[in-house]
């Protein structure tokens, strides 16, 4: 599967995941999302970002989980909670996120 | 569901084989089902949380940076053979400082690494309901 950004060329799995992690850029994201019908707010960015720095400190896409509860701590606990996260990505927040952050697929994800 | 305690023993150098990458996948992945998990890291074992790790020139991924994260999962109990580290000339200060946010405590860091005897890594293996051997 490809997604066509900026004419140019995106390879991706068959979930829709990123081929290349490098690869990334916002319009990626972008593109992404407009597939889907979502339009990034900041609070998108907020989450998205989170789990590209996630990423790169550790070398993986965090647990839901552990999402969670790290947005609530550096995002204030009205938004450390699955129905928040849920409200901005309905397909799951870890799934749907990690996609357009250009991250794998969450370990232990189902 | 009474919670069981469940022992990842890791005896394996991180590359060469795919054992201790496929361990760490394995407790992330059972860290979802809140059980009280510990590693033991005994023998060549001690090199996967070895400090500087470096991947470049043989092609594989260096997921030395992921044990960090263990924390977030809540597994804060990683036990180190003493006797291993000895016979590798190896001291706690070649091993990275694994640390765990305590949520009760303002988030304070705390080390997850302990250093054992042998005679007690045999009691604390003894002392667990299920075993993974890796």
């Amino acid at each position: 599967m490809a997604l066509v950004v900026n004419g140019v060329e995106v390879a991706t799995d068959e979930e829709g995941y990123l081929e290349d992690l490098s690869a990334w850029t916002p319009e990626i994201a972008e593109a992404m999302a407009k597939e889907e019908d979502v339009e990034l707010t900041q609070e998108h960015w907020d989450i998205i970002n989170f789990l590209r720095e996630y990423y790169e400190e550790y070398q993986i896409a965090p647990a839901v989980r552990v999402l969670t509860k790290a947005v609530g701590k550096r995002l204030g606990k009205d938004k450390g909670n699955s129905k928040y996260l849920y409200s901005l990505f309905p397909y799951g927040p870890g799934k749907q996120a990690c996609k357009y952050a250009g991250l794998p697929k969450p370990t232990g994800c189902v | 569901m009474a919670t069981k305690k469940f022992m990842y023993v890791n005896r394996k150098a991180p590359y060469g084989t795919v054992y201790a990458l496929e361990s760490l996948e394995v407790v992330l992945i059972a860290a979802a089902f809140e059980q009280d998990v510990s590693l033991a890291f005994i023998d060549d074992g001690v090199y996967q949380i070895a400090k500087g790790q470096n991947t470049d020139g043989i092609g594989m991924k260096n997921f030395s940076a992921t044990y960090n994260a263990l924390g977030d999962y809540e597994i804060n109990k990683l036990y180190v053979e003493k006797e291993s580290l000895e016979e590798r000339g190896l001291t706690e200060d070649d091993l990275m400082p694994i640390v765990w946010e305590d949520e009760d405590d303002d988030w304070a860091e705390k080390p997850s690494i302990r250093i054992v005897s042998r005679a007690e890594m045999a009691d604390i293996l003894a002392d667990q309901d299920v075993h993974y051997s890796f």
